[in-house]
């Protein structure tokens, strides 16, 4: 299978790239030099959000302390920096990700508002009774939830994609599931519990043969994988800022504009209507109609400066970066007596699900928060994958721009004293 | 003693190995599902209540060390209790696990429940120590509310 992932992007040779400076990169970010019950964090709970650069942090201050004003109707003139800003950043994201228009690209809270959106305007106004909505075991529940909704609402159907032992989506079995009423596709990229890559190219190939539009769930890939919207000809992209070294609250929704166009607004208020009056409003053009009341100004600015951030060190470098980590980690945990890693798919992103035969996550947690190791345990919001697995929570280690093999080292040392208290 | 030590403290670590009343009980009077949404422990409370008495008690769960430990523990403080008795040692046990960390507790007076001072360090993982006792407290509600 010729795949759309990380691989493709870690065989290539950065000859426009700077070699990897992470002394200079973990400079960047102030937390890091935080200490955790006296000793030096070492952060590994990237999936669940990342840190910010002090670019990012710096930039935010800055609309605070500088140019803070409301958007798109003052003419004063700090109302018209912080309105270019804003638009600025809209530009800046259009290009990140090769939308061919601007207005496909809309400001929203976060992947899980992204995908409501869709869901709300797009799944109200077009799917009915009957119709099917593919979705796969491996989805966060923020691409679970609001079609169950729906679901509630229109007595839709929802059919799910199964995935093997290794975490890696069935693709024949996704195949088998689309008939006439297959109305709306909607996978993730990478999987926040497992880590899988999937093959979205080809699932967006095989569902535009039927006519069905795609919606791909890019919070955890969107900063791993250079992702470009027109190459990939998804009709939906969806990412959070904050699991990309931006602010929280700050989220994209990319449409293909065809799509945007027909689709009602999903809220009202002030900044998405052209005209209002008792008897008749018209609501104003892409992509404020989906814009409405005064948005996170601020973290829309600082999204900008995280993927200038990204761009700057070049996410081809950052993607083999955690490649090494992911590889160096994955080898040492599997030497481990009694510790099982979650997930062994083909292509994976840098994270690491695991579970110990004598220790709980949660155990695991707590002993690791001690040596100043912060990961994530839990179902990590992907209940259908720990039933999958039959277990009720992982561990999870998952690594970002900023990690280094020395951090991975305190991790599996931390990991053998919690083998040894438990045994 | 460091605070890991005090929290994962042997008697912690044999009850979470060898869980004393594990197992369904199928003739029970009282029975309740505790469940802690946030990290997916799950457990069953099991009650066999004679005359106010509880005669017997068991649960099954999949839980971390702690939950697993409390719920074990648990059990082998109330057989033989009256149904009163166990709510007051609910009470105790509630207020050592969520007791500010800078006021000192007598352990003396605790007896089997003082290993659970150390959770206190811990915030995160009070539910986790409570789950069960929060499930028997259901269980003992439940049967009370069918009775009206």
């Amino acid at each position: 299978m010729n795949e759309y992932t990380l691989d493709q992007y870690n065989e290539c040779v950065e000859t426009d790239c700077d070699p990897y400076n992470i002394k200079g990169i973990r400079e960047d970010f102030p937390i890091l030099k935080t200490l955790v019950h006296g000793k030096p964090l070492v952060y590994l709970d990237n999936a669940a959000t990342t840190h910010k650069p002090r670019q990012v942090i710096n930039a935010v201050n800055a609309f605070y302390a500088e140019y803070n004003s409301n958007i798109h109707r003052g003419v004063h003139k700090l109302s018209q920096i912080a309105t270019d800003k804003y638009e600025d950043a809209r530009r800046t994201v259009k290009s990140f990700i090769n939308a061919k228009h601007l207005e496909e690209i809309i400001f929203t809270s976060g992947t899980t508002d992204s995908i409501n959106l869709v869901v709300s305007s797009y799944g109200r106004k077009f799917l009915k009774e009957g119709d099917n909505v593919i979705i796969s075991t491996m989805e966060h529940h923020s691409n679970i939830v609001p079609w169950q909704m729906l679901r509630e609402e229109k007595n839709i159907e929802l059919r799910v994609i199964p995935i093997d032992e290794n975490g890696d989506l069935i693709f024949d079995e996704f195949v088998k599931l689309i008939d006439e009423n297959t109305k709306f596709v909607s996978v993730t990229h990478i999987s926040n519990a497992l880590g899988t890559v999937n093959p979205i190219k080809h699932i967006i190939e095989k569902a535009h043969e039927s006519n069905i539009p795609v919606l791909i769930d890019g919070a955890q890939s969107v900063h791993h994988t250079k992702i470009d919207v027109q190459y990939l000809d998804c009709d939906f992209f969806v990412f959070s800022g904050h699991k990309i070294y931006g602010p929280t609250g700050i989220g994209i929704l990319y449409g293909k504009k065809e799509f945007l166009e027909k689709m009602p607004p999903h809220k009202g208020g002030g900044d998405m209507i052209l005209s209002v009056r008792f008897d008749r409003t018209i609501y104003n053009d892409l992509p404020y109609k989906f814009e409405a009341g005064t948005p996170n100004i601020a973290g829309a600015i600082g999204l900008a400066e995280a993927i200038k951030y990204i761009d700057d060190i070049c996410i081809k470098v950052i993607a083999r970066h955690e490649n090494e980590l992911l590889n160096y980690a994955t080898n040492l945990i599997n030497e481990l007596d009694g510790v099982r890693i979650i997930g062994n798919a083909r292509n994976k992103s840098s994270v690491i699900s695991f579970v110990m035969d004598n220790a709980h996550p949660h155990d695991i947690g707590t002993m690791l928060d001690i040596d100043g190791v912060a990961i994530r345990t839990g179902h990590h919001c992907a209940e259908p994958v720990m039933r999958r697995y039959k277990i009720p929570a992982t561990a999870r280690a998952s690594f970002g721009l900023y990690n280094t093999k020395e951090e991975i080292d305190v991790l599996i040392n931390s990991i053998i004293k919690v083998n040894k208290m438990f045994s | 003693m460091n605070e890991i030590q005090e929290l994962y403290q042997q008697v912690i670590l044999d009850h979470n190995k060898n869980p004393r009343n594990f197992g369904e009980l199928p003739q029970h009077s009282h029975y309740a599902e505790g469940h802690n949404p946030l990290c997916g422990d799950h457990i069953d409370v099991y009650l066999d209540i004679e005359n106010d008495i509880i005669k017997d008690l068991r649960f099954v769960g999949a839980g971390c060390a702690i939950s697993k430990a409390s719920a074990s523990i648990m059990t082998t403080l109330l057989k033989g209790k009256n149904v009163a008795e166990a709510r007051e040692l609910f009470h105790e046990f509630h207020k050592i696990v969520t007791t500010d960390i800078q006021q000192n507790i007598d352990e003396l007076d605790l007896g089997k429940l003082a290993v659970f001072c150390g959770v206190r360090e811990f915030p995160a993982r009070v539910k986790c120590a409570s789950l069960a006792w929060h499930t028997l407290i259901q269980a003992l509600d439940n049967a009370q509310n069918s009775k009206n």
